[in-house]
């Protein structure tokens, strides 16, 4: 029994989830602003003669991160969200099947392939098979990668997803970020959040997936998504879950992928139907349209937390603001934005970054009252002062979906919150866990729960090999990332917990004048302040027990791969400014330099 | 000059050019656990590559992987010439599911050079498959969607 180590889980009240280098996506060369890759790839190429790891210890200053190229990828086609019957000719269908004697109703197809296991319950409802080998709670990123994952793994595989979404999966991390500094307003509207390409936040269009009525007869397998249900029940012993209409569903292999839901301030909640009309919990793409709807209508917007939801909406609503002329708020109880993740110091002078993209930062303030006056919010704070706002968006952290858990005999997580799994993802006997939802056993970090993006791909993606049979531990470690307005973009990986003590090293700039007055007066953070180029451009490290326990690459694109290496290694006892060195935070590396 | 300043629990440094320009005393043990490209070390395909993007799970898929499989393995000048066998199903799927993106698809890749080249390589082989059945197609009229 290891005790539990990280918070890491709860460190992101507005958690958002990030995307990875795992496999860098197309989508971090956002243009405009600061240039950060998503869509790295920081190979570090090994100059000395063996790959296998342990034993040789080699220096990978010189050779680290030599080939970070982006090669241009992925057509993420825009997607008709919503719609997933339909696109799909009947003439496919039967040529994919390979059963010549394709059923000609629904009905019949899902009882001739599945005679005997209906028993004396109703019919399933036409669109529903009655068994799937893969069976997939929740329609969200860590799903679309399991589903990946299995096919990769099981060519053949029918994979079947429910998902209480009415869309088909998509990434969310565009939705608080490129979206709201996407120019063209015809691509907001089909959700392309690239300046350029025409990537969508969809993980694939409809096309790639089948009807799932006609899963059990595609004899080449697919993923079929059922939209709009809910599972209800889970019965691990019988193997089977039972959906929100009724109807009945046998697996084989489970996995739950269930995410969260956004949670609200009691105060807020109790505060009657007219201020419900005007809060905005924010999670998915409907609640993005909505918000962004509001801020083309109306005058006063206030973002109530200072997690990565709450400052990427608000410098996101900022930059909103100065198109569509309304004011933003930013009120949390901290004493600066993302103060949970980053050092003190840092999070002040990110929070001055936030308030230079038109955000009205209000920290150390809570929220004690909240009225309707005369169309508005009215927001009682802590210090006594009434702040009246048109519209709340509440971005205060993720509840994990485990309602499941009660009805399951599955555990919950008392610490982090979430259903425990091992270090391979699973809960039970062929079921799996990913995700937000998911309270896992980091084998070098220790049980943690992570509500990022990356995460969702990461466990995402071994819980899929795991249910094909890989048993793979988790041990790659996911990472995140964040942009606040165009002088902040930060990537991290491992426990970024701002309660562990830090060590930073940031560049200094050649100007020496501003640095030896900040020095002249250590104690004051003011004096910090004068020199306002310090905290640029670093990498902070986060210790426990002599370790480094978490990387945060502050301004630094293109060197996760580094990043890793010094965590999986630990720097015990090494200089923390020698090991900085091997970030090369003086030079600017980006994909298409970096090899010459 | 480089100095460094304790606020706290927190220390921080902030160091010149100078510097952190000289060589790294610091000894990390080096542990490539990368994702590996389409090939993997032993040389079979990684059916795990980013650069697969959708097509590893569409509709397609089982065709799909017949026709990289055999591309992969092709000795032939040009590569893949000798798939028309591998490809055509491919093909023919591909053009019955509308909708579906054959070429620069793969959400996110991140291939080495010579991996790109390959799958260049791959596309314009499936290419000239997809030529051939569209004018087989216009002579045979054959009904497809």
């Amino acid at each position: 029994m290891k005790p539990p180590l990280s918070k890491l889980g709860d460190l992101a009240p507005g958690a958002w989830r990030d995307v990875g280098d795992l496999a860098p996506g197309a989508w971090r060369d956002v243009g405009n602003t600061q240039v950060q890759a998503v869509g790295q790839t920081e190979s570090t190429k090994s100059t000395s003669t063996t790959s296998t790891p342990s034993t040789a210890q080699q220096k990978i200053g010189t050779t680290s991160s030599s080939s970070e190229t982006v090669v241009k990828s992925a057509a993420l086609q825009s997607n008709t969200a919503g719609s997933p019957e339909g696109s799909r000719s009947a003439t496919s269908d039967t040529s994919e099947s390979g059963v010549s004697s394709a059923p000609t109703t629904d009905t019949a197809g899902a009882a001739s392939s599945q005679e005997g296991t209906q028993a004396a319950v109703t019919p399933p409802e036409s669109d529903i098979p009655v068994h799937a080998p893969y069976l997939l709670i929740g329609g969200g990123t860590a799903s679309f990668y399991a589903f990946k994952a299995i096919k990769a793994n099981d060519p053949r595989a029918k994979v079947l997803v429910i998902s209480e979404e009415n869309h088909l999966p998509y990434m969310r991390p565009p939705l608080s970020k490129d979206l709201w500094f996407q120019t063209d307003p015809e691509k907001v509207e089909k959700l392309e959040y690239h300046p350029t390409q025409n990537f969508s936040v969809f993980h694939a269009s409809n096309a790639y997936y089948v009807d799932p009525k006609k899963l059990p007869h595609l004899d080449k397998g697919g993923v079929g998504i059922l939209h709009g249900r809910r599972v209800i029940y889970l019965d691990a012993m019988a193997k089977k879950v039972h959906l929100d209409d009724g109807s009945e569903i046998t697996y084989d292999k489970c996995l739950i992928a269930t995410g969260g839901r956004p949670k609200n301030l009691k105060v807020v909640e109790n505060a009657g139907e007219e201020i419900a009309k005007r809060t905005i919990l924010f999670r998915t793409i409907d609640d993005f349209q909505r918000l962004y709807k509001v801020c083309q209508e109306t005058k006063t917007v206030t973002v109530v937390g200072g997690g990565f939801l709450g400052s990427e909406l608000a410098v996101a609503l900022g930059n909103s603001g100065l198109l569509n002329g309304i004011k933003v708020n930013q009120i949390f109880p901290e004493s600066g934005v993302l103060a949970k993740v980053l050092p003190e110091y840092l999070s002040k002078w990110t929070t001055r970054r936030v308030e230079a993209e038109n955000v009205n930062v209000i920290p150390n303030q809570s929220i004690e009252t909240v009225s309707y006056e005369n169309g508005q919010v009215a927001l009682g704070l802590s210090s006594g002062i009434t702040l009246k706002t048109d519209y709340i968006v509440v971005a205060v952290g993720l509840e994990p979906n485990t309602e499941l858990a009660k009805t399951s005999g599955l555990e919950i997580d008392d610490v982090h919150g979430g259903y425990r799994v091992n270090a391979e993802m699973e809960a039970r006997s062929n079921i799996w866990v990913a995700g937000d939802a998911s309270c896992f056993y980091d084998i070098q970090l220790g049980r943690r729960r992570v509500e990022h993006y990356n995460h969702a791909r990461v466990s995402g993606q071994l819980a899929g090999e795991n249910m094909t049979g890989a048993a793979k531990p988790y041990t790659y470690q996911s990472s995140f990332w964040s942009d606040l307005g165009p002088k902040v973009a930060f990537e991290a990986i491992g426990m970024v917990d701002s309660s562990l003590p830090t060590v930073a090293v940031f560049a200094k700039s050649s100007d020496d004048t501003s640095a030896v007055k900040a020095v002249k007066d250590p104690e004051s953070s003011e004096a910090v302040m004068t020199a306002p180029d310090e905290y640029d451009k670093g990498v902070v490290f986060y210790m426990k027990d002599k370790l480094v326990v978490g990387v945060l690459l502050w301004n630094l694109p293109y060197r996760l791969t580094t990043a890793r290496q010094i965590l999986k290694d630990g720097a015990e006892n090494e200089d923390l400014s020698e090991v900085a060195k091997l970030f090369r935070i003086h030079q600017t590396v980006d994909q298409t330099s970096d090899d010459s | 000059m480089s100095y460094c300043k304790q606020e706290g629990k927190d220390r921080i440094i902030f160091a010149t050019k100078e510097d952190q320009e000289k060589p790294s005393t610091a000894i990390i043990i080096e542990s490539i656990d990368e994702e590996p490209g389409l090939t993997l070390p032993n040389g079979d395909i990684n059916w795990h590559c980013p650069c697969h993007g959708s097509d590893i799970f569409g509709p397609c898929a089982v065709e799909y992987r017949d026709a990289r499989t055999c591309f992969h393995n092709s000795k032939a000048d040009p590569r893949g010439s000798d798939c028309h066998d591998s490809m055509m199903p491919w093909v023919r799927c591909l053009t019955e599911h509308s909708g579906i993106d054959l070429l620069g698809k793969g959400e996110d890749e991140e291939e080495e050079e010579e991996e790109e080249q390959d799958d260049n390589g791959f596309h314009e082989a499936l290419e000239i498959d997809r030529k051939k059945y569209e004018s087989s197609n216009e002579s045979n009229k054959v009904n497809s969607s």
